[in-house]
């Protein structure tokens, strides 16, 4: 019996007009999923796209970031050091971190960087996927399992002369201290034979942290460091704890001075960033006496209620 | 994601309409609920660097033969040959697979300071290739260099002389073959492998050869003796070829034989719900489907042939070897088979299939009512491995427009066939008394040799093809066919599917069970009675 056109129940149109049933003797594959890691961002890297986000980077998120966080911004210079592109690898405290880095970086640079962001925390739904690629330049990094994927695209990118920023955390810290780094910034390094630029963001923790209360005014520090590339036979583990080491070290400096931090840098006494082994409260404490974020530890003239997650 | 094997479905009432090829169009047929439907592999990841894969191949050849470097030398003779246009079905993008090999063996032989090379297309008894199918086989390249200076040949099986008898096999088989050929120092012959029955002794046994020399194994007792010639074990026209190729070693012909294979990757992105699993079918491919089917619904048939002739496969090269015959069609028969088996439990009462617009013999030509009843009884019939997919006696059903249409350029004998032989018998063997009127007639002769007509007896081979078939077959029904032209050819003609299957019960019993062998992806179908 051929199938001529519309077909099946009154009112309904059958296949090929509607889509196909399943045959019940197969099991059905779960659907291709169009988010997370797999969703494709390549339109964010077109010229339209990248015009556009230019105007809101420039005339928005710039002057936003400026106004909330008073930037002071070190080091910038170091930058001409390497060619773009460039991986810059920083420490994670807040959703701040990402606007905040993109607003001091030098113009050329800020149009021509990607930001590796969590797939499954801001590409799980198909509009915030759009909307981070778009606002952000933010491409899915799957952050919780080796993905070949995420690592290819990254690669990539680096490849096509894109800059990456980085958190090699992982995610955001909980509590202002560093987590543990992983290897991604390191390997892609020595994958690509990019340079690793390290960067410490200081005081955005209080301005935005991860669990808490909404958004307020502070001051912060961007500090960029020298660029980094893997020595010869230096492998992704061991750049990848050379990188860490280097981050605390520009956290040590951003609580003293750099002399001191060089000094215990070069006696292997640079404070570990993760903060002291102690329980939450002396944590806090330690942090607190960061004369740095101290500064800043006051509340703006004005807040953004912020929904607390789960 | 890597490929999917091929699979057999069983047809359930959540299953939809099924995709059958008819001609020039399309159409999707609901099957009974428990038909079961035959799904071919995916096609598999093509070479990923071809070039480097060829040059390796020839560097490193298969079997006792040396590297074709070492087989060059200044001041002699090469003949280079290579498959027809009957080879890759659809005609492939550019570059063509033979392009890609033979601007190897040329960058080979000119290294070696070899002057001597002429190219050799292995027409056997198939139409002359017009220059501008020889450009697309071969590429601007090879071409310009090779046709201007009439170094660029097509294979005559009437030339007395350019052919040459080299003597007769154990079994009485005359051997005469190519003169060029046979007379070069080395002989690199360049096959496409696209089904397990190319390649092998046949490529130059079978496209070099003669009339003479042919009749040995296209007659209607070696097809009904090769089940099928699929299967190279069980098939008797291999077994004539592989007598006459290791004949024609013997006599001191040096053949280096390079073999290809490549995906069932036939047809391009806009066709390409042609080769998904309907109840895969996205928005796209079910918006694709429709415009298409609606369009050639009212398209004029001959626009439609165009449109479809010229159409060019996004085939690509999925493995290469080079070196002796038989080692190398061992490896080019392993991987032809990786990709298109299919395990398949149990014969079946009833066979169907959708035939499409294209079998080797009309490329850039019309599908006569032979070559329909060729390609279904022919070629898909013979798809399997072990038995066939229809039992004894069981019915095949086929999906074509047969259209009472044939090509007077292409193939002048098929209409005295048609209208001549097929009026008196459909039995090949009685078929067979008239084929020397044919095969001698001195206008078919002329037509083949100076412009572009099959053979005079091409037509009888084409129903030789059908011999094994038909001696299986209680019925052949055709859906959808010109009823005047399909009783010529002695099938049933049937206006419905369903009509054909009831006309089929009437042949092999009430609720038969029904098989339907999915094309495209091409599969061949491993069958455990």
């Amino acid at each position: 019996m051929t199938v001529r056109g519309r077909r099946g129940a009154p009112g309904r149109a059958g296949f090929p007009w509607s889509a196909p049933t399943w045959p019940a003797g197969l099991d059905r594959p779960a659907p291709e999923r169009e988010v997370g890691a797999d969703y494709d961002t390549a339109w964010a890297r077109r010229y339209p796209a990248r015009l556009a986000r230019a105007v809101v980077v420039d005339n928005v998120t710039r002057p936003l970031a400026h106004v909330v966080a008073s930037p002071r911004v070190e080091g910038v210079e170091l930058l001409s050091l390497a060619e773009a592109p460039v991986i810059l690898a920083a420490n994670h405290a807040s959703h701040l971190d990402t606007p905040l880095l993109l607003s001091v970086l030098p113009t050329g640079l800020r149009h021509r960087t990607v930001v590796a962001a969590a797939a499954d925390h801001f590409f799980d739904r198909r509009w915030k996927a759009h909307l981070w690629a778009g606002v952000l330049n933010a491409v899915p990094i799957d952050r919780h399992r080796v993905n070949r994927r995420s690592a290819d695209l990254a690669a990539g990118l680096l490849e096509e002369g894109w800059s990456l920023v980085i958190f090699p955390e992982g995610g955001r810290s909980p509590d202002g201290w560093f987590q543990a780094f992983r290897g991604g910034a390191a390997y892609l390094a020595v994958r690509t034979g990019r340079p690793v630029v390290p960067v410490h963001l200081a005081g955005t923790w209080r301005l935005l942290p991860k669990e808490g209360r909404g958004l307020r005014r502070g001051r912060t520090t961007v500090r960029f460091g020298t660029p980094m590339r893997p020595d010869d036979g230096e492998d992704a583990r061991r750049f990848g704890a050379r990188i860490e080491r280097t981050i605390a070290a520009m956290a040590d400096e951003a609580s003293s001075d750099w002399w001191s931090a060089r000094r215990r840098a070069a006696a292997g006494t640079t404070p570990p960033g993760t903060g002291p082994d102690a329980s939450p409260w002396r944590r806090a404490w330690a942090l607190g006496t960061d004369p740095s974020v101290a500064e800043r530890d006051e509340p703006g003239r004005w807040a953004v209620r912020r929904r607390r997650r789960d | 994601m890597s490929p999917r094997p091929g699979f057999v479905l069983e047809v359930d009432r959540s299953t939809p309409p099924t995709l059958f090829w008819h001609g020039e169009g399309f159409r999707l047929e609901r099957l009974p609920v428990g038909s079961r439907v035959l799904y071919g592999p995916e096609p598999v990841a093509a070479l990923e660097d071809p070039v480097s894969a060829i040059r390796g191949a020839l560097l490193e050849p298969l079997g006792d033969s040396e590297p074709l470097a070492a087989l060059l030398r200044p001041g002699m003779k090469l003949t280079i040959a290579f498959d027809d246009v009957s080879l890759p079905l659809p005609p492939m993008r550019r570059p063509d697979v033979r392009q890609l090999v033979i601007e190897q063996v040329l960058e080979c032989a000119a290294e070696a300071g070899v002057d001597d090379v002429v190219l050799v297309a292995a027409l056997a008894l198939h139409r002359r290739m017009t220059d501008a199918e020889l450009r697309h086989a071969l590429g601007d390249r090879v071409y310009d260099a090779f046709a201007p200076h009439g170094l660029l040949r097509q294979h005559d099986a009437e030339d007395p002389d350019d052919l040459v008898h080299l003597g007769t096999t154990d079994q009485g088989e005359e051997v005469e073959i190519n003169r060029r050929a046979a007379e070069s120092d080395l002989l690199v012959y360049v096959n496409i492998n696209l089904v397990a029955m190319d390649g092998g002794h046949k490529s130059v046994a079978t496209g070099l050869a003669s009339y003479r020399s042919l009749r040995y194994h296209h007659n209607p007792r070696t097809m009904q003796h090769s089940r099928s010639f699929m299967d190279q074990e069980r098939s008797e026209l291999h077994s004539s070829n592989w007598r006459m190729g290791r004949l024609i070693a013997r006599s001191g012909v040096r053949v280096f034989q390079i073999e290809t294979t490549l995906n069932t990757d036939t047809f391009p992105e806009q066709f390409r719900f042609l080769q998904r699993r309907e109840w895969e079918w996205t928005a796209r491919d079910r918006a694709g489907f429709l415009a298409s089917s609606k369009a050639l619904e009212r398209t004029p048939p001959r626009v439609a042939r165009t449109i479809f002739h010229s159409i060019r496969a996004p085939h690509r090269m999925t493995s290469v070897q080079a070196g002796e015959v038989e080692a190398v069609h061992a490896r080019t028969t392993a991987n032809v088979y990786a990709q298109q088996l299919v395990a398949v439990e149990g014969q079946s009462d009833v066979l169907t299939m959708g035939l499409p617009y294209i079998c080797p013999y009309n490329v850039n030509s019309i599908m006569n009512p032979i070559l329909v009843a060729c390609l279904g009884l022919g070629y898909f019939f013979n798809m399997y491995r072990g038995a066939p997919l229809v039992r004894a006696g069981g019915v095949l059903v086929l999906s074509h427009p047969t259209p009472w249409d044939f090509h007077p350029g292409h193939h002048p004998s098929y209409i005295d066939f048609f209208e001549q032989v097929l009026t008196e018998s459909t039995d090949p063997v009685e078929v067979a008394k008239f084929e020397q009127a044919f095969a001698t007639d001195p206008w078919y002769v002329h037509l083949y040799r100076t412009g572009h007509a099959y053979h005079g007896v091409h037509p009888f081979y084409m129903w030789y093809w059908c011999a094994h078939a038909l001696e299986h077959l209680g019925a052949v029904i055709v859906v959808g066919g010109d009823r005047a032209a399909v009783r010529r050819l002695g099938f049933t003609p049937a206006t419905t599917l369903a009509d054909a299957l009831e006309m089929a019960s009437d042949v092999v019993g009430p609720d038969p069970s029904v098989l339907h062998l999915h094309s495209p992806p091409l599969a061949l179908a491993d069958v455990r009675p």
